[in-house]
């Protein structure tokens, strides 16, 4: 019954945005709205980066690359420029796209580890950029991004608004905007997962020499993936960037990504919900170890280890194989 | 001019010789059990803060030395038993995170014990710099290269002489061929962890006078030592060396005629170039795909 249920996608859906509702009730303060928000719009950048890594099995430890690109095209179109936030996220997106495919077509070539050494290489570069080009960027000390303006409206997390006759704070205006961004990226990604191009890149994963021999054309499909992550994670750097108000060259960088990858595999590769999760569970780690202290990183070192030791197909695929289990020994106890 | 090429030569060399040592590390267990080690980058940190903080204590250098050096050699033991070895079963990306855990884990240990200062390390003889037609050249330089062709001599020796050297690489090249024929291949999946672990913290001791240390150190050499690693061709020894020194140089000679701020950026761009024309580096062995 269960397993139906997670399997049934709309209805995966539906859990998520009545998850995305009820939740508000938890949240007592600005510091635990804006803790979701961030979770919220890295979520929705993992969504994309699984399409990548979970579907079509390509390694990725650059993308906090794309994701600060994003970020400072959105900071610098709308901060320095002037430019509408809509059109600052479209116009990044579409040029995040396509640096994505002039690189994506020669890297994709290389397989496994060099493909990682490749992604990291590219992610480097941009955070090596973004750090020296001062007078465009701020350099290490960063920059400031102007609120998000919605058609006209100033989405600033420090204002009030009023929606359908309610008083609602900024910070809540922000859930609604993220919630609403994060179902569409799940919808997106799973509608693409059940389309022709979802199979193909499925085929590419389990035998990318199989899927070329049946007349799929594997660099192209993987080189579309490889952009469709990237335009998540870009337009994803916009929002955050709006969001947070201050960006600096630390979204761009290696940790970033490799907290980015970690998020999918340590959720559950391959699976959309298992990733969110993910992003949930890394995002809240270090509020919880905030108690140990100095031994934070240590403690967070050890759990990363433990979990992929003991689950190493990742956490929501374990826990719905565990739970179904389960169930299955029930229903045969009782037969 | 010609003084000036050879500063920034000796600096490649000297940077690019500890770039081999971390390289032939990443290769001797990527060789032995196909992970690529992000934790490669602790074993140096470890080595060069141990004997920073014996010597501190009042342990004379060279038995500091000894004692990192046996520290790393347990660690490398112990990230193999207890955090590769339960795995075996797992994905490329999943070992790929283990190993990034176990790097953050061990960081976290080193900013407990050491704090978060750098630490200044005494050359190993001599603080006079050396003059060479007009260029200086600071004497643990010599230190680095000649320790570091020690390592490398001994590594082949060890690889073609030994009964366990052999055994490694029987291990790497048919792991259920060389069970069959005797060997015990777990022990010698720990014992290639803990001679790359040796290798990392000599080249991290060798070096500290030069770069300083700190607890996070280890993250940025480390990743150097990998795209050294890849440019030679992962899982070749010859690869590494080449990979390492070529690396060393150009930076260094990029960060002398072109620009300092972008010196990381050389390491990065260059593997991108390598990996273009040469998708398996330059040493590199052929796959034939099997599927």
């Amino acid at each position: 019954m269960l397993n139906r249920f997670m399997q049934s996608r709309l209805r995966g859906l539906m859990v998520l945005a009545l998850i995305l509702i009820i939740l508000p009730v938890f949240l007592g303060n600005p510091f635990h709205y804006e803790l979701v928000i961030q979770m919220a719009i890295i979520a929705a950048t993992v969504v994309g980066l699984n399409l990548l890594v979970g579907f079509a099995g390509q390694i990725s430890l650059g993308h906090a690359g794309f994701f600060g690109l994003g970020a400072y095209f959105t900071g610098i179109a709308t901060g320095t420029y002037g430019w509408s936030s809509i059109p600052a996220l479209v116009v990044g997106a579409i040029a995040v796209g396509i640096i994505a495919w002039v690189v994506g077509r020669p890297i994709l070539r290389l397989k496994g580890h060099y493909l990682s050494m490749a992604t990291l290489a590219v992610g480097f570069i941009i955070a090596i950029i973004l750090n020296n080009e001062r007078a465009i960027t701020g350099g290490p000390d960063g920059m400031p991004v102007p609120a998000f303006d919605l058609f006209g409206w100033e989405l600033s997390t420090f204002g009030r608004y009023s929606l359908f006759g309610v008083d609602i704070s900024g910070v809540q205006a922000w859930y609604i905007l993220a919630s609403v961004v994060l179902l569409l990226a799940v919808w997106f990604a799973q509608n693409l997962i059940e389309s022709p191009i979802g199979r193909a890149l499925r085929s590419v994963k389990g035998s990318e020499v199989a899927a070329s021999v049946v007349g799929v054309d594997t660099a192209k499909y993987k080189s579309l993936v490889f952009v469709i992550s990237a335009i998540y994670a870009s337009v994803m750097g916009g929002l955050y960037a709006h969001f947070q108000g201050f960006i600096t060259p630390a979204v761009a960088s290696f940790e970033f990504s490799i907290l980015f990858i970690t998020m999918v595999v340590l959720g559950g590769m391959g699976s959309t919900f298992g990733v969110i999760l993910g992003a949930v569970v890394l995002k809240l780690l270090p509020q919880v170890l905030a108690d140990f202290q100095e031994l934070e990183t240590v403690m967070f070192g050890l759990i990363l280890m433990l979990t992929m030791i003991f689950m190493p197909k990742g956490l929501l695929p374990t826990i719905t194989a565990t739970v179904s289990k389960r169930m299955r020994k029930k229903a045969g106890g009782e037969a | 001019m010609l003084a000036e090429f050879l500063q920034y030569l000796f600096t490649g060399i000297t940077i690019g010789a500890t770039y081999a040592l971390i390289a032939l590390g990443f290769t001797l267990i990527y060789n032995a059990s196909h992970v690529i080690n992000f934790a490669q980058g602790e074993f140096l940190m470890i080595g060069g803060m141990a004997t920073v903080s014996l010597t501190a204590m009042g342990v004379p250098m060279i038995l500091a030395v000894v004692l990192a050096v046996i520290l790393a050699g347990l660690l490398g033991i112990a990230l193999q038993r207890l955090a590769i070895a339960p795995a075996k079963q797992a994905d490329v990306v999943t070992l790929i995170i283990i190993t990034i855990g176990a790097s953050i884990f061990i960081r976290g240990i080193a900013q407990v014990v050491w704090g978060k200062e750098y630490h200044v390390m005494q050359n190993f003889s001599t603080s006079e710099p050396i003059e060479v037609f007009g260029a200086v050249l600071n004497s643990q330089s010599l230190w680095v290269l000649g320790i570091g062709a020690v390592m490398v001599v001994g590594l082949v020796l060890f690889f073609t002489k030994t009964l366990i050297g052999k055994a490694i690489l029987a291990t790497s090249m048919n792991k259920e061929a060389a069970r069959l024929v005797g060997i015990r291949t777990q022990m010698v999946l720990m014992l290639a962890f803990m001679v790359s672990a040796l290798l990392g913290s000599v080249a991290g001791i060798v070096v500290a006078p030069i770069t300083f240390t700190s607890y996070d150190i280890g993250i940025i050499l480390g990743l150097k030592g990998f795209v050294a690693a890849a440019i030679g061709g992962l899982g070749s020894g010859v690869g590494a060396v080449v990979g390492g020194l070529s690396l060393g140089i150009v930076e260094a000679m990029a960060a002398g005629y072109i620009s300092s701020d972008y010196k990381d950026a050389v390491a990065f761009s260059m593997i991108l170039l390598v990996l273009f024309f040469m998708p398996r580096g330059l040493f590199g062995a052929k796959v034939v795909e099997r599927v």
